[in-house]
């Protein structure tokens, strides 16, 4: 099971409180967690990655282990920390403005 | 006995504000969207109690809600607005080519006739319009498509459709305006669009026949006569007897010609209301005072309507989607400012009073009259 934190505005809009418990098939991998993680809310398409391109939205950062992989490719395995539920996958919006 | 309500978008949230007819008590209901910015919510005109709300922030980019029961409770609905075809360029600031990229919705206008059709202007600008209830959403590309588009510019507020007029006597028609494009008119029901800009001038652009880049803030129509268009440009109140053929200016004895909203008199087509402001570098009323003017002749002879309304210190701006009226009699006026006040006025200006005082900056002020 995979578990994903959402900032506030997204928990708020999906309608959960506290992290989010996903099943993903196959490899564990950006793409796959946020197809999964919209599959289950559909409302969050369009919030954290573009409809088009799919590309991370620029104020959206995502955070694992305490690493910053924002700018890992989206298909790139994610660590098995995260693929086995220990750790969470953090999606993270970025503090700036006001 | 009749009910308003006034829709209120801020930088923090949407509010809902109801009085009954008499427009002296009034009960606050908000903030729904806590936190994110509310450009623009409106109810349709054929399902009073169909909402539809623009929410943004620049973190997590544009949501669509809706409402069936007048603001009450809302569900998002579809959020994914996709150019026709590829979408090519317009003219970033500096005059460069610049990709078209959708950044927000500014403005929703329900049909007149079928609460499930909404069309929306966004931001880079082109006009959308769902008929599913938001669900989807698909591009009248006609306009970008009109052929002036890669010579679009952005105003300083970004490059958007920000002003959908929808003329009640022919479905066909609509209108709509762009910062800082210009004016736009449809006759086929949207499908093409062709400027409407003969007569205004806009110093910075060196052709003064120039087709677009005029920065059009805010056009307004009284829906018994349609073809009577007002205008509040960059600088210079305008008027269109001819449905935007030609326009002619109408600023008259205003102490400033520059501003955002402008509306027309529920029940007075000559009757219209603006708010100057001091200049384009200083966002803020004349002298610290607030004042919105009234012209009972339709332009050209204005008076300012202070009672109620701060006269000293006062250096908010009114937004150009801010100011609306109700349907009553007397003519309820109102708007919002961007530090956060709602006024209005249950006697068409005469006198005022704040709604609220204390709200986010106000980015638009809708109103309904409800039976």
């Amino acid at each position: 099971m995979i578990r994903v934190v959402l900032p506030a505005h997204l928990r708020t809009l999906a309608r959960v409180d506290g992290e989010v418990a996903l099943d993903v098939e196959g490899q564990t991998t950006q793409r796959s967690l946020l197809d999964a993680l919209e599959a289950r809310y559909p409302v969050l398409r369009g919030t954290i990655r573009d409809h088009v391109t799919q590309k991370r939205r620029p104020f959206v950062r995502f955070f694992v282990c305490e690493q910053d992989l924002s700018h890992e490719p989206p298909d790139a395995p994610l660590p098995d920390a995260v693929a086995t539920g220990a750790e969470p996958f953090l999606v993270v919006g970025a503090m700036a403005g006001g | 006995m009749s009910e308003v309500r006034v829709l209120v978008g801020t930088r923090k949230g949407a509010f809902v504000l109801t009085s009954d007819a008499k427009r002296r008590r009034w009960d606050v209901d908000g903030p729904h969207f806590a936190g994110w910015e509310i450009y623009h919510l409106k109810g349709s005109p054929a399902d009073p109690n169909r909402l539809y709300a623009s929410q943004n922030t620049s973190w997590f980019g544009q949501l669509i809600q809706r409402s069936s029961d007048g603001g009450k409770t809302w569900e998002p609905v579809g959020n994914k607005f996709v150019y026709d075809g590829v979408p090519g360029t317009h003219q970033w600031y500096d005059g460069t080519p610049h990709p078209w990229e959708f950044a927000r919705v500014w403005h929703l206008e329900p049909s007149l006739t079928d609460p499930d059709t909404v069309y929306a202007g966004v931001e880079d600008a082109a006009l959308f319009r769902s008929t599913d209830g938001g669900q989807t959403w698909q591009e009248l590309a006609g306009l970008r498509g009109h052929g002036s588009g890669p010579s679009w510019q952005p105003g300083a507020g970004g490059m958007c459709l920000h002003t959908i007029l929808l003329d009640p006597s022919d479905p066909r028609r609509n209108f709509i305006a762009i910062s800082s494009a210009g004016a736009f008119r449809s006759d086929d029901a949207g499908k093409t669009w062709r400027p409407i800009n003969r007569g205004l001038v806009s110093e910075g652009i060196p052709d003064p026949a120039a087709e677009v880049g005029h920065c059009v803030h805010r056009i307004a129509m009284h829906r018994s006569r349609p073809s009577v268009l007002f205008m509040q440009k960059h600088w210079d109140v305008m008027r269109s007897n001819d449905a935007g053929e030609s326009w002619q200016e109408v600023s008259g004895n205003l102490p400033s010609d520059f501003g955002f909203p402008i509306d027309v008199h529920a029940h007075e087509p000559d009757t219209i209301y603006v708010v100057p402001i001091k200049n384009d570098s200083e966002h803020y009323p004349p002298e610290g005072k607030l004042r919105v003017y009234r012209s009972r002749t339709g332009g050209h002879e204005w008076e300012a309507l202070t009672k109620g309304l701060p006269q000293r210190d006062c250096y908010v701006n009114v937004l150009r989607d801010a100011m609306a009226v109700d349907s009553l009699d007397p003519c309820g006026v109102y708007f919002g400012t961007t530090g956060g006040q709602v006024y209005a006025s249950a006697n068409a200006g005469d006198r005022w009073a704040p709604i609220v005082r204390d709200l986010p900056a106000v980015l638009s002020v809708e109103v309904q009259t409800l039976p």
